[in-house]
């Protein structure tokens, strides 16, 4: 089957080429200037300095080899299996709760759908500081969750400045953008699939988990590789939070500002660059070019 | 009607329940945050009365964070319109493979994360004049932070409308190139630029990973201003500072989940 599909022509993207005519002879050279600004600033601020920094991660005595004794040094192996662990947790967690949710909002129209969908795609933009803030309100001293406990239990349940609040504070902020890719997603199902699985017998739970899901899994391998991407690079809720959290991000930082070691700071940078990087093609070899990423 | 019930059974109010626990997650502490910027004394709760007191030391106090953030959100609105939406132009009239790998190359400084990029700049440009104390080496960073979300908002109207024989049309006409690119092209485009602009505005002001390695006790912008405020005053202060953030990128917010309701791409 996908045999055949790979020997069918390819079809044709609509050609766009110049038509000839004199207004059209220089038309490539007119692009290239339209394209050479933001390409030159691109170069100047974010090429060559990312090169530097490459160069720099290996500019101690060691040379490149710098760089493997950079990561298996132990504090920083630590750090770096624990940000990989917590990514993976937060990206589990989120596809699966933004999944059931994102379902049933495309599935079911009710009075306050569109509110309810505005709320839960609002936190979108928030920044990191923001979002530990968010989780302060929740879990810190004076928080939420602590108030409740308390009236429940007697003992105050308080995370927000540990791991616990990290991972709290990353499904936060990815809910919003997992929800809306999702949504995207399963509005394109086609309904006649389901239908006809359903009338065939199929069970509720077999029709999700043999008809929506592989219908799904582009769009939830995508945004759990840009949600895993963002959660090991992201600095400002970790920041807030707490700055001994063990967390890539912050190794990185007390590196560069308490132990001025720019060439090991230079180095993780450059590590954790790799990885986040490599994640984000792996979502945009999934879903093509239409996925977006923020910090 | 069978239909109907069947569809509103048990497993409805359960997703329904849980779905409204998600949303309850996203937005009570953003209402208790608002409440807290609000309230006399957050440890004593909403009985020790409402007040502005908060708000207004703020304002007082960072008031140069808040225009810092704007002046730069704006300088970096210009650079992003004026480098994105040309290029954008350009990619859009020869897609391809080239086109495909200059817009992942645009991408890479929203692939790393923005604390790689800051320490990458500081050590190429730290030692540069006076560039290192100025504002505009934030700008540097929001610029290329936040191009690619411009480059793709214009590029997705772009690819939607039949740029080329709207073009060949007007040339046709006899409409020279810069004719063509301000009277024809801008227009079709205006809802991606719209889009694109708004979400440089918004993530130009609320960044913090670039900033906080990029900025100096002069140059703090209102992120910069918040981690400060969580880090070390009474909590009411912290709330208020977030509220008058709220305040600042929800208009934008709301006006870019229009935009995508009506169906035109946004990022």
């Amino acid at each position: 089957m996908s045999a055949c599909l790979q020997e069918a022509p390819l079809p044709h993207r609509p050609a766009a080429r110049p038509p000839a005519g004199p207004g059209w002879v220089g038309e490539p050279l007119r692009l290239a200037a339209l394209l050479a600004p933001a390409a030159a600033v691109f170069a100047a601020f974010f090429l060559l300095p990312l090169v530097r920094l490459i160069l720099i991660g290996a500019g101690g005595a060691e040379g490149w080899s710098a760089y493997l004794t950079t990561l298996v040094d132990p504090g920083h192996l630590d750090s770096l299996i624990s940000t990989l662990a917590l990514s993976a947790g937060v990206t589990l967690v989120t596809l699966a709760v933004s999944t059931i949710a994102g379902l049933f909002l495309v599935r079911h129209h009710f009075p306050g759908h569109a509110v309810l969908v505005a709320l839960l795609t609002f936190p979108l933009a928030f920044p990191g500081v923001v979002i530990g803030f968010m989780v302060i309100m929740l879990a810190g001293r004076q928080g939420l969750i602590g108030t409740i406990t308390q009236a429940l239990t007697g003992g105050k349940l308080v995370f927000a400045y540990s791991m616990a609040g990290l991972f709290l504070g990353y499904v936060y902020f990815s809910i919003p953008r997992v929800i809306l890719t999702v949504m995207a997603a399963a509005e394109k199902l086609d309904p006649r699939l389901e239908e006809a699985a359903r009338s065939l017998g199929a069970a509720p739970w077999r029709v999700v988990a043999d008809v929506i899901l592989p219908a799904l899994k582009p769009a939830l391998i995508s945004a759990g590789a840009l949600c895993f991407a963002t959660s090991m690079g992201a600095f400002g809720t970790a920041f807030t939070l707490a700055t001994r959290i063990n967390v890539l991000p912050m190794t990185i930082y007390t590196e560069f500002t308490l132990q001025a070691n720019i060439a090991a700071a230079a180095a993780l940078s450059v590590l954790l660059g790799l990885i986040t990087w490599a994640a984000l093609a792996v979502a945009r070899s999934v879903a093509g070019t239409s996925v977006a990423a923020a910090g | 009607m069978h239909s109907l019930s069947n569809r509103r059974g048990l497993g409805f109010w359960l997703q329904l329940g849980f779905t409204l626990l998600v949303c309850a997650l996203l937005t009570v502490p953003m209402v208790m945050s608002m409440l807290a910027g609000l309230t006399a004394n957050y440890f004593v709760g909403l009985k020790s009365g409402l007040t502005l007191r908060w708000v207004d030391e703020v304002l007082r106090v960072y008031s140069g964070t808040i225009l810092l953030s704007l002046q730069i959100a704006f300088a970096c609105l210009a650079c992003t319109l004026v480098l994105g939406v040309p290029a954008a132009y350009a990619l859009a009239r020869r897609p391809g493979r080239f086109a495909r790998l200059v817009e992942e190359m645009l991408m890479m400084p929203v692939a790393i994360p923005g604390l790689a990029t800051a320490l990458a700049l500081i050590v190429t440009y730290g030692g540069v004049g006076d560039l290192r104390s100025s504002w505009l080496f934030i700008l540097i960073g929001h610029v290329l932070f936040t191009l690619p979300f411009m480059v793709r908002a214009v590029l997705a109207v772009m690819g939607a409308i039949d740029l080329t024989t709207l073009e060949e049309g007007a040339a046709s006409l006899g409409a020279s190139f810069l004719r063509r690119f301000f009277t024809v092209v801008l227009p079709n485009c205006r809802s991606g630029i719209l889009a694109g602009s708004l979400m440089v505005l918004t993530l130009s002001v609320g960044e913090f990973n670039l900033t906080w390695l990029l900025h100096t006790p002069l140059t703090k912008t209102l992120p910069v201003g918040l981690a400060d405020s969580y880090a070390s005053l009474r909590i009411e202060i912290g709330s208020a500072y977030t509220l008058v953030f709220f305040l600042m990128i929800v208009p934008s917010l709301i006006l870019l989940q229009g935009l995508a309701k009506r169906g035109r791409p946004s990022v």
